[in-house]
């Protein structure tokens, strides 16, 4: 179907501008996509809080409160955008987009199957940091902007977390490169094709790395128990306290995009991404393999829902001290550890 | 070496954290604690420790177990019970005795802290498990809690 919209497109359009025309077509795909993606998550994640504690959930507005966050979109388009005086007006605009766009980005290069994905780079999972970590500076941007001494305060705890957790992020996934050889995500897939997932290949530093991939992807996302940035007791609703309407939207939408990604990211170095589980549905060519794909992300984002509906949140020194005390020393030794599993070939 | 055990400890906390939540997640679809209210009214039954309104029970006989002391009057802190009463002469022994000619009860100052039903020493007095209270006229939450013409269980001063 691609094929025919791509040699339709180039056969009544000048080159250049059929080129454009497919980019833009891509990009509303990516937009229209993530939007509607965003707004089930946060369907998902309150339907999963609510049996977490015996209560039934959105149930009301569509069959089974299907389109309770649209009606909820919906309201927050057609709220007023609110503003307090003083406030740095071109930064204050601007922090929003930031949050969304470096969210939205790092959507390109995900491989959601063997054909669909945007951009296939050789430093794929350097990009993907790249980009994930960019969203921080938005919110910094924010709470710096609104003039608001509990926004500021919520601003720089997320930028301690997320330069601390950072480094967890970036060393995890590192060790589980040693493994691929490559940073390529189509390639690191391909590598598990015929060894089987990497989670598997690797054993016992790939299950360290991916407990610790989890505990840090947890916190660069900001969610419980790492939402110390918007603790509600003591900061209000931390870096995005004076937005309101579709400016805050962004914010929550890149927050669920954010986890999206986190996910993908551990689907991808840890669970074979979209490769079906011991190869079941290879031979049926017209199964959608983007089906597993988003099968095994669901897992994880419900992993990650699991988490914040069971544990308390961090104060801000046991959080620097969960980093910087046990998780980065682990995983450098974790990283030495799979250097040794290489070298003497004990990989499964 | 703490470090190693603080690992270990912290592991295995947040794993049986998690199966406890787990299980609830598991079962919720069994047991949702959610009352869907204006959908189940008819059936909806309310439970037992809430608190509705003060009512004064009364038997078959027309007959409840106030005596009339007033302890549930000077217990309660905000004055929703007044007590109206009278001395009459009581049919058995030929001597004064205190009764109750109306045991008001105002439900518009109540704050449920139950106060009144836990200084009644009868037990004339009990929560009542009904809710939808509310009222167009705050006079209707002005209540006479003993009914016309009742009187004193006999023996409940003994």
């Amino acid at each position: 179907m691609i094929e025919t919209i791509h040699n339709w497109l180039y056969s009544i359009m000048p080159e250049g501008v059929a080129s454009i025309t497919e980019m833009v077509l891509i990009a509303t795909a990516y937009l229209a996509l993530f939007a509607l993606a965003g707004l089930y998550l946060v369907y998902f994640e309150r339907k999963v809080a609510a049996w977490f504690q015996l209560r039934l959930g959105p149930n009301r507005v569509g069959p089974f409160g299907l389109f309770q966050t649209m009606a909820d979109a919906l309201k927050l388009v057609s709220k007023e955008l609110t503003t307090n005086d003083r406030i740095d007006k071109l930064l204050y605009n601007l922090a929003p987009y930031f949050v969304i766009v470096a969210a939205l980005i790092a959507l390109a290069v995900l491989p959601f199957s063997k054909q669909f994905q945007a951009f296939d780079i050789n430093i794929g999972i350097f990009f993907l940091l790249a980009v994930s970590s960019m969203g921080v500076i938005g919110i910094l941007l924010g709470g710096w902007a609104s003039n608001n001494k509990y926004a500021l305060i919520g601003a720089i705890r997320s930028g301690i977390q997320t330069i601390s957790y950072e480094l967890s992020v970036g060393l995890s996934l590192l060790t589980m490169v040693l493994l691929t050889g490559s940073l390529q995500l189509s390639e690191i897939i391909e590598v598990q094709r015929t060894g089987g997932w990497l989670i598997l290949q690797g054993h016992i530093p790939a299950v360290i790395a991916f407990m610790i991939f989890m505990i840090a992807g947890t916190a660069e996302t900001n969610r419980a128990p790492f939402d110390l940035v918007e603790a509600e007791s003591e900061l209000g609703a931390g870096f995005h306290t004076e937005y309101s309407g579709m400016k805050f939207a962004y914010f929550f939408l890149a927050e669920f995009i954010n986890m999206f990604i986190i996910a993908s990211i551990a689907v991808v170095v840890f669970f074979g991404g979209w490769l079906s589980p011991f190869g079941i549905t290879d031979e049926i060519t017209w199964f959608p393999q983007f089906i597993w794909f988003f099968i095994k992300v669901l897992g994880i984002i419900f992993l990650m829902m699991w988490f914040r509906w069971t544990f308390p949140r961090l104060r801000v020194d046991q959080l620097l001290t969960l980093e910087w005390k046990y998780l980065l020393p682990i995983n450098l030794v974790n990283m030495v550890l799979m250097a040794i599993i290489i070298w003497l070939n004990l990989t499964l | 070496m703490s470090y190693f055990s603080d690992i270990y400890n912290g592991i295995k906390t947040l794993l049986t954290g998690m199966s406890v939540t787990g299980g609830y997640f598991i079962r919720a679809r069994k047991g949702a604690l959610t009352q869907q209210y204006p959908d189940n009214r008819d059936t909806l039954k309310m439970f037992d420790r809430f608190r509705g309104e003060v009512v004064m029970p009364h038997d078959e006989l027309n007959e409840h177990r106030c005596t009339g002391c007033q302890k549930c009057e000077i217990a309660c802190p905000n004055g929703t019970i007044e007590i109206i009463w009278d001395r009459g002469i009581d049919e058995d022994t030929g001597k004064k005795k205190k009764k109750i000619d109306q045991h008001i009860y105002h439900l518009s100052m109540c704050t449920m802290c139950g106060l009144c039903i836990e200084a009644c020493p009868t037990d004339a007095i009990v929560w009542a498990q009904n809710y939808e209270n509310s009222v167009y006229d705050r006079a209707a939450l002005t209540k006479v809690l003993n009914q016309p013409g009742s009187k004193v269980k006999a023996g409940i001063e003994d």
